[in-house]
């Protein structure tokens, strides 16, 4: 658990990261709040020869009310999230996905942009990202782009950045009325990673019935997937618990399910439903406020 | 009873506050001028041949000062101990293992080769530069398949992986299960498997080593259980005299047993440092001491008990398979056999019982003495026989374990194991436990919620353990503990205890002994241990023995020292001795209050040496060494109700109740904080732990990413009682507490969980997916039978 040798470049602003980043190509890594890439490094599965700090850079941690947006820095801690009551009013997915992240120091340390950028198939931050078509704001050698979160998760560890690339800030569009929200996992018992989970965002229409639905699977598989057959199932109806539950037995359908002693591919994909009933009863209830 | 009267009273623990400010001084705190740093390669298979090591190009990395591998220690460094080697293939080498590895590989993990550079981070790196050509083998890592005749062999040359079997005759059990079922009776059958777990210190283990060549002197501080039996031990695998040798164990930040054992890194940094003449350290990291450090349990049991259809036990039958993992650590061999075996009858007055045992190699890590070492695993199957035998009787498990228990008045009791029971009021605690859940409700709330489709469980276990070991013939050397006392001219009292305290807080509990017998404050008082130069021999800490053993040495030797002063102190009274007492630190005649001498000044006199009476040596100083003549055993009844989350299978403990019997309690705070350590740790073998190997050796829970610790948010408020039963077998009435909470826990949820799902009995650990499976099945319609 002793790290290989690297150069440590703490970066003062987003345009110096970049220029670092150009410069060391594959050989460097930028480094957030550390806790996915140091202990990888510590296992010596990533041996970057430098490491871009990022965690410096001020005025990348913020949680800003735009006009029908609310924008979230890159460096913005799981803590910081946990907390936020602007956050809290609009999507209580958000809080309630950061609130089941490891434990306290984790929360302290890890940010949203560190996460998605990270893309561990078992994080819970990329279904919640995913889950409320946030808009991923990046700046690379070639200026600055956005990427819907739809488009932005490629596969286990795999990401729509382009080399050099950097994640700056998630903006969350704001939700129509009657809308909720809500995250579920099944903890894995030793890392407390997702077995499965679900993030889940409803709107109800005035006569109660569902008009639109997103819902997204996290750990089960090997990315952040969201779970059309049941949105679908969702659409024009009442969601009452029987409708919820019929809904959500499709939530393992196309999932590429995964495997390890924490969880077989049937658990997983049975998991994964029972996540998506609960969330989904979670985010109507409050969409009915 | 002097005026500080602190035994029996919830002191806090003298040694917290430098352990909670940082201030404490472990092994990786010791930095000494030159120091080297050891890094060790390990096998990244279960089972290979090593053809060749090529050490070249590490040796020419830069900051790289040596690498050493198996033929480099030939002849030189002698094989890791092992107490108590059994016929007939260990007795002849089956398992014994030098410090680095040999010719062959046979664990994930197995020591290599090691570097020595000038930094942590050097030696590391130089690790990738070696070159080992290794030839992979077979693996075996089920002991049961280990036994069978076509298994891959470990060590070719002995023609078996199985190192010994006891196997008795088995006539009269026969004729018990016989007679019982001519009679009406029952028996029931059970495989269960006591799974391997990683021990998992807060602190891992740690040496560092500085040999001094002018003299020939090596200085070892390791993080050890057993600073007196590591420098012996470590002088013979050394070839160097024991005066020559000096351990020394500075805090200690957990053991749990797995500390209680030589290793290889201990040999290897001694090594080292006698080769290049400058101290050297090695810190494990936490992959190593997963991977390494010894495992626990890992028994398979064969369980059968016979009964009356009232639910008295006429039998039971015990056969044990223990996988003893690759090589012997300290105690791997004897775990099962002496442990498990003697302790199967657990609380009941079982008429007949019989053991048989097996124990096998396989390529796993060694397993040893892990907090209860072979007691938990007695506790859990003879609690889970009582419960099997209730599930089929459609009884109570709480009425079968009264109707078996061994009744107050039996004690001195000798077990049908032939282990006899010092004292014991088994159902008072059961009773008490009860009373303290409200248990009759708890059942009537069960049936509601069962009622509802809701999985409810509850589970009883009530255990005994064998404490305070130990008297001669248990082990082949003496296990006595000892303590050096020393009152000063200023009037303070010096305990050096040959135990080897490591985080329990003997510090505070043997302070609280002299105080209260010299009448003095606490203050006054301070506890030594840990360096093999100051300290008395003693035999280290484990079996929750040191209260019992090396507290009662302190008793005795300021007994000693008490009869020494009064003997000062009439002569300065111009008294006979036999009128002097000792009360609140005050020395004083008997039906004259008014002559009287402070202890202070006593102390002042005897070292000072001018007032002596004629005949009584200067200075106030004794020895003493205590071995008890048997050892004691603590019981007490846990109960714990569990609910089961139908959908996924997850677990929760919604309540648990404690009511343990350590005999007196000199410090119930202390009692209660190794009671609750105890318990979680025990909750933690049923509810998340478990040590993975793939079928061909790798470690699949290398890090705590995959291997699960409990944590208290997974758990509820404990709710504490006792009881007290002293032991006659030492003057302090104390049986042992720190090992209790953990035997006890396990089988109350196992019994909790069964119970839940209501079934016989189901293995460990329960993890949700193991649960879920299970509802599955019951859920599922009955298949007719194809
Ligand atoms: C004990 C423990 C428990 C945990 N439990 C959970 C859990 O339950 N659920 C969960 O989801 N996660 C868990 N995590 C992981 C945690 O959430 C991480 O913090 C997170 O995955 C990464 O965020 P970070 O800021 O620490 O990123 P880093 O570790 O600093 O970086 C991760 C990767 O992302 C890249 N990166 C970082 N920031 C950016 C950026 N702005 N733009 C582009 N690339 C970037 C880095 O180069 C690196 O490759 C746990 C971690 C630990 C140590």
């Amino acid at each position: 658990m002793i790290p290989a040798a690297f150069e440590y470049h703490p970066a003062t602003s987003v345009d110096e990261a970049i220029a670092l980043l150009s410069q060391y190509g594959d050989d460097a890594k930028l480094l957030a709040g550390g806790h996915s890439l140091i202990p990888t490094m510590k296992l010596r599965l990533a041996q970057p020869a430098h490491l871009i700090d990022i965690g410096r850079i001020p005025g990348l941690s913020y949680i800003r009310e735009e006009p029908g947006v609310v924008a979230v820095g890159a460096l913005t801690t799981y803590a910081t999230i946990e907390r936020s009551e602007v956050l809290r009013r609009h999507f209580a997915l958000l809080p309630e996905c950061a609130s089941v992240i490891g434990d306290p120091q984790v929360r302290n340390r890890g940010t949203i942009g560190g996460s998605i950028s990270h893309a561990d198939p078992s994080a819970d931050m990329p279904g919640a990202v995913r889950a409320l078509k946030a808009e991923i704001r990046v700046r690379g050698p070639q200026g600055e782009r956005s990427i819907a979160a739809d488009d932005f998760f490629l596969g286990t560890f795999t990401t729509a950045l382009e080399p050099g690339e950097m994640v700056t800030e998630i903006r969350f569009p704001l939700p129509p009325e009657r809308t909720g929200s809500a995250y579920m996992k099944l903890a894995n018992k030793a890392s407390h990673y997702a077995v499965a989970g679900c993030a889940a965002v409803v709107t109800l229409g005035a006569d109660g019935t569902c008009t639109a639905a997103s819902v997204v699977i996290t750990g089960a598989g090997t990315l952040p997937t969201r779970a059309a057959a049941v949105e679908a199932a969702l659409l024009g109806k009442k969601l009452d618990e029987a409708t919820v539950a019929e809904a959500a037995s499709h939530a393992a359908e196309g999932l590429e399910l995964m495997e390890d002693i924490h969880g077989s591919k049937q658990y997983r994909a049975q998991m994964a439903c029972v996540m998506a009933r609960r969330a989904i009863l979670k985010a109507a209830e409050r969409a009915q406020g | 009873m002097g005026i500080a009267a602190l035994v029996g009273t919830p002191i806090k623990r003298r040694e917290d506050p430098r352990l909670i400010t940082g201030q404490a001084t472990y092994v990786d705190d010791i930095k000494l001028p030159g120091m080297l740093y050891m890094a060790v390669l390990r096998s990244p298979y279960g089972h290979a041949r090593i053809r060749s090591i090529n050490t070249e190009a590490a040796k020419q990395a830069p900051g790289v000062v040596a690498v050493y591998t198996a033929q480099d220690l030939k002849g030189v460094v002698g094989n890791i101990p092992v107490a108590a080697p059994l016929p007939p293939h260990i007795t002849n080498g089956m398992g014994r293992r030098g410090p680095l590895a040999e010719g062959k590989v046979r664990f994930y993990g197995d020591p290599v080769a090691v570097v020595i550079a000038e930094s942590r981070y050097g030696a590391r790196d130089a690790l990738d530069l070696i070159e080992v050509d290794y030839e992979p083998l077979p693996a075996v890592v089920d002991p049961e398949k280990a036994a069978q005749p076509d298994a891959p062999l470990l060590y070719e040359e002995f023609g078996t992986n199985v190192a010994a079997s006891v196997r008795p005759p088995t006539d009269e059990i026969d004729r018990v299960f016989a007679e019982t079922q001519a009679n009406g009776g029952i028996v029931v059958k059970q495989r269960m498997v006591n799974q391997r777990l990683a021990p998992s210190p807060m602190e891992t283990r740690g040496v560092v080593a500085e040999f001094r060549k002018a003299d020939r002197t090596l200085t070892i501080w390791s993080s050890s259980q057993i600073p007196h039996l590591l420098r012996n031990y470590l002088a013979e695998q050394l070839g160097l005299p024991q005066h020559q040798v000096r351990v020394i164990v500075p805090e200690v930040g957990g053991g749990f047993g797995c500390k209680l054992n030589i290793y290889p890194e201990e040999a290897l940094v001694a090594f080292a440092a006698m080769k290049t003449g400058r101290p050297v350290k090695w810190i494990e990291d936490r992959s190593e001491n997963l991977a390494v450090t010894i495992h626990g349990r890992d028994q398979i049991d064969y369980v059968e008990v016979a009964a009356t259809r009232e639910g008295k036990i006429t039998g039971l039958k015990v056969h044990v398979v223990s996988d003893l993992g690759a090589y012997l650590q300290f105690f791997t061999d004897v775990i099962a056999i002496a442990f498990t075996l003697p302790m199967i009858c657990g609380c009941y007055d079982i008429p007949v019982a019989y053991g048989s045992c097996d124990i096998v190699f396989t390529n796993k890590a060694p397993t040893d003495a892990y907090r209860g070492a072979g007691r938990p695993e007695a506790a859990y199957l003879v609690e889970r026989a009582v419960d099997l035998v209730a599930h089929a009787l459609g009884k109570d498990p709480a009425e079968v374990r009264m109707i078996n228990f061994v009744k107050p008045e039996q004690f001195p009791h000798k077990m049908a194991t032939g282990t006899v029971y010092d004292s014991g009021n088994y159902q008072a605690a059961l009773e008490k436990a009860m009373q303290l859940i409200g248990y009759q409700q708890l059942r009537a709330e069960q049936a509601q919620k069962r009622a509802q489709g809701k999985l409810m469980g509850i589970g009883l276990s009530s255990y005994v353990e064998i404490c305070g070991i130990g008297p001669k013939g248990l082990t082949p050397f003496g296990l006595y503990e000892s303590a050096r006392v020393r009152v000063d001219q200023s009037g303070d009292v010096l305990i050096y205890t040959g135990a080897s305290p490591h985080g329990q807080g003997e510090e505070t509990t043997f302070a609280q002994i002299a105080a209260d017998e010299f009448g003095i404050p606490i203050e006054r008082v301070l506890v030594i241990h840990g360096d093999t130069d100051s300290t008395p021999e003693g035999r280290g800490t484990y079996g929750s023995r040191t209260t019992a053993v090396g507290g009662t040495a302190v008793y005795n030797a300021v007994q000693k020292l008490k009869e020494k002063m009064k003997q000062i102190a009439a002569h300065m009274l111009e008294a006979s001795p036999a009128d002097v007492t000792l009360e609140d630190g005050k020395f004083s005649v008997a039906g004259a209050p008014q002559k009287a001498v402070t202890f202070a000044e006593v102390a002042a006199a005897a070292n000072f040496s001018n007032t002596l009476p004629p005949g009584i040596e200067p200075g106030l100083e004794t020895t003493v060494f205590f071995e008890p003549e048997a050892c004691t055993f603590p019981f007490g009844t846990h109960i714990c109700v569990v609910e089961i989350d139908k959908d996924t299978g997850e677990v929760h403990l919604t309540r648990y109740v404690a009511v343990d019997d350590c005999g007196r309690q000199l410090n119930p705070l202390l009692v209660a904080g190794q009671i609750h350590g105890g318990i979680v740790q025990g909750v933690g073998q049923a509810l998340f732990e478990g040590v993975v190997y793939d079928e061909n050796g790798q470690l699949l829970t290398s890090t705590f990413m995959d291997y699960a610790m409990p944590l208290a948010s997974e758990l509820p408020p404990f709710e504490l009682d006792h009881t007290v039963t002293p032991t006659p077998y030492n003057p302090l009435g104390v049986k042992g507490v720190g090992e209790a909470g953990t035997i006890a826990a396990t089988p109350a949820v196992a019994g909790a969980v069964a119970d839940a799902l209501g079934l016989p009995h189901v293995d460990m650990p329960f993890t949700p997916e193991r649960i879920w499976r299970i509802i599955q099945q019951q859920q599922a319609p009955s298949q007719p039978q194809a």
